[in-house]
């Protein structure tokens, strides 16, 4: 029924042992409603290899204790661990330096730091925020909460009908009251890759640093910080195949060192009197409170996989994949992409014809194919195009070009039912 | 599959394809929106309420066929009912979409064609869906001035 063109050979790839692969992964191997799981919601979340999973038990298991704190030998233990996944984090991200790298919750919290303490120093009434129309909500709504604060203005770089951001316009959103540009290096709801080095590029002409919301580009390409030259670089640990509830803040230690803290608390201070607190070193003085240290060593033990794929690797085949499914999906009628940028991340996001996405996930779940249909966080996006929702295929490097077959599959099982 | 056709049985789709009471209610007197985050759906209903009876009944929005049917089948429900009696029928479809499925049980029964939706408990992610249309409902008629939100 649909039309299964490649599929028997795979795509021509690269050496990429994906059945070897995927036995590093237990969640993938278990049946949704009799089927074989098909899971494509990677953009939401990544299923984790087994090393990681055993890296959070074997924390628990022998060396759990609080960190920066214990003079026993277990709080040693802990310490060592978490300051070592941080510098696992630096080389990863190939930041200057350790004290550049904070620990966090998610991007999410990454870019609230920086709103919170980024804009209580440096905006102020009548300043200019740069955002772009193709944002995650966590990359819009801490910046419109801090313009409604200090009376700042948000700026918006429109995008073309593919999905590109149109630069132009950027360049001429830049200006003197510009404190800031806030952009994704990845758009998770249409894959654009945006071009973020000419984005950093134009911005430094002017002296306006750069935060690079990176969750979406971590678990797909390297990431070179100090290349990039950006002055921000955030990313989410469970999107990069690591656990949830960690993530990272990269910051120019010139910017850390000048930023006030984001929260008061433990671990966050050199000395404390009621009169006055002094705060602690970088990059101490961003992490109050005891920090999720298992996620922190989760997190360093799946970048430590992914670079023994090898990121280059896994971008080359995930870019296969990408065309294969645009191949398979633009063969079913009634199907439009939506997202169609010059360079994309492996994000296949659509619509069919007379079908609510949502009717279209139910059907694809009952098939064993788990996708998201729904604003994908990114609503302004969704009305740029003229959609309440889509469908959004998302790949990982442990997808298939057999499950891309199975979703097509689906989709056309889905215009039976419902008959579009 | 057959939970599938379960959900989307054929008068459901019909309802999705030619939603009935599916304009604006130039006389209403009451309205509400109703929204779903999650997915998207979006509904504002129309009513029109005379003496305690609800006299006609209209929507519009965007959603999935559950909701867009459930919000299609509600209005000609409740046209030519009491208040009370629209609120009842909340109370019982209400039940039917949300109890846990028992063999033989019978939180259909009586409810004539709004019994195809018992089909969506199978569903936990649509319930929402099926029943957005319904608390938009309750809202008109209490008078809430704050879109009504599924989360």
């Amino acid at each position: 029924m649909s039309t299964i063109t490649r599929s028997a050979q795979g795509p021509a790839a690269t050496g990429w042992d994906v059945a070897r692969i995927r036995q590093d992964f237990p969640a993938l191997h278990q049946e949704i409603h009799g089927k074989p799981l098909v899971y494509l919601d990677n953009a939401a979340t990544t299923q984790k290899p087994q090393v990681v999973i055993d890296a959070l038990s074997a924390y628990y298991t022998r060396d759990n204790a609080n960190v920066h704190r214990g003079v026993h030998l277990l709080s040693e233990r802990a310490t060592d661990a978490y300051e070592s996944a941080r510098r696992r984090i630096q080389r990863h991200l190939n930041a200057a330096s350790h004290r550049e790298i904070v620990f966090v919750r998610q991007a999410t919290e990454a870019i609230n730091l920086v709103a919170a303490s980024f804009g209580r120093m440096a905006v102020g009434a009548g300043d200019e925020i740069v955002i772009s129309a193709i944002e995650h909500h966590a990359n819009i709504v801490p910046w419109q909460m801090l313009c409604e604060e200090k009376g700042a203005r948000l700026k918006v770089v429109p995008v073309d009908d593919r999905g590109d951001l149109i630069m132009d316009e950027y360049a001429g959103l830049l200006g003197p009251r510009t404190r800031l540009v806030a952009i994704t290096q990845v758009s998770n709801a249409l894959g654009t890759i945006t071009p973020i080095e000419e984005i950093i590029r134009l911005a430094h002409r002017e002296n306006i640093p750069v935060l690079v919301d990176g969750a979406q580009a971590a678990p797909h390409q390297a990431v070179d910080v100090r290349a990039l030259d950006c002055d921000f670089f955030v990313f989410s640990g469970h999107k990069t195949y690591g656990p949830t509830g960690i993530g990272v803040l990269y910051g120019k230690e010139t910017w850390l060192e000048r930023m006030p803290p984001y929260q008061g608390g433990g671990d966050m201070i050199k000395m404390v009197t009621f009169e006055k607190t002094i705060y602690n070193d970088l990059p101490y003085k961003f992490e109050a409170g005891t920090p999720h240290i298992a996620g922190a060593i989760g997190l360093a033990t799946a970048l430590d996989y992914l670079d023994g794929l090898g990121l280059d690797r896994i971008a080359a085949w995930e870019h296969e994949l990408l065309e294969y499914g645009t191949e398979l999906l633009q063969a079913v009628p009634g199907v439009r992409l939506i997202g169609t940028a010059r360079r994309k991340a492996a994000v296949l996001s659509f619509v069919l014809d007379g079908i609510h996405p949502h009717d279209v996930g139910t059907i694809l779940d009952h098939e064993g194919v788990a996708v998201r249909a729904g604003h994908h966080c990114a609503m302004p996006v969704m009305d740029r195009f003229g959609v309440p929702a889509t469908v959004r295929a998302s790949l990982g490097l442990y997808n298939t070009p057999a499950e891309l077959d199975t979703l097509a599959t689906a989709v056309h099982t889905a215009r039976e039912i419902i008959g579009g | 599959m057959s939970e599938l056709r379960e959900l989307y049985q054929q008068v459901i789709l019909d309802h999705n394809r030619k939603p009935r009471n599916f304009r604006v209610l130039e006389d209403a007197n009451r309205t509400a929106d109703g929204y779903n985050p999650l997915c998207g759906d979006q509904i504002k209903l129309y009513l029109a309420v005379e003496d305690g009876v609800i006299k006609d009944a209209a929507f519009q929005g965007k959603g999935c066929a559950i909701s867009k049917a459930s919000a299609s089948m509600m209005t000609a429900g409740v046209i030519g009912k009491r208040v009370d009696e629209a609120e009842a029928l909340f109370q019982r479809v209400h039940a039917m979409l949300t109890a846990a499925p028992s063999p033989g049980d019978t939180a259909g029964e009586g409810l004539g064609k709004l019994a195809v939706f018992s089909g969506v408990r199978e569903f936990p992610s649509r319930v929402k869906c099926a029943v957005l249309p319904w608390h938009t409902l309750r809202a008109a008629l209490s008078g809430a001035a704050e879109p009504v939100s599924t989360e």
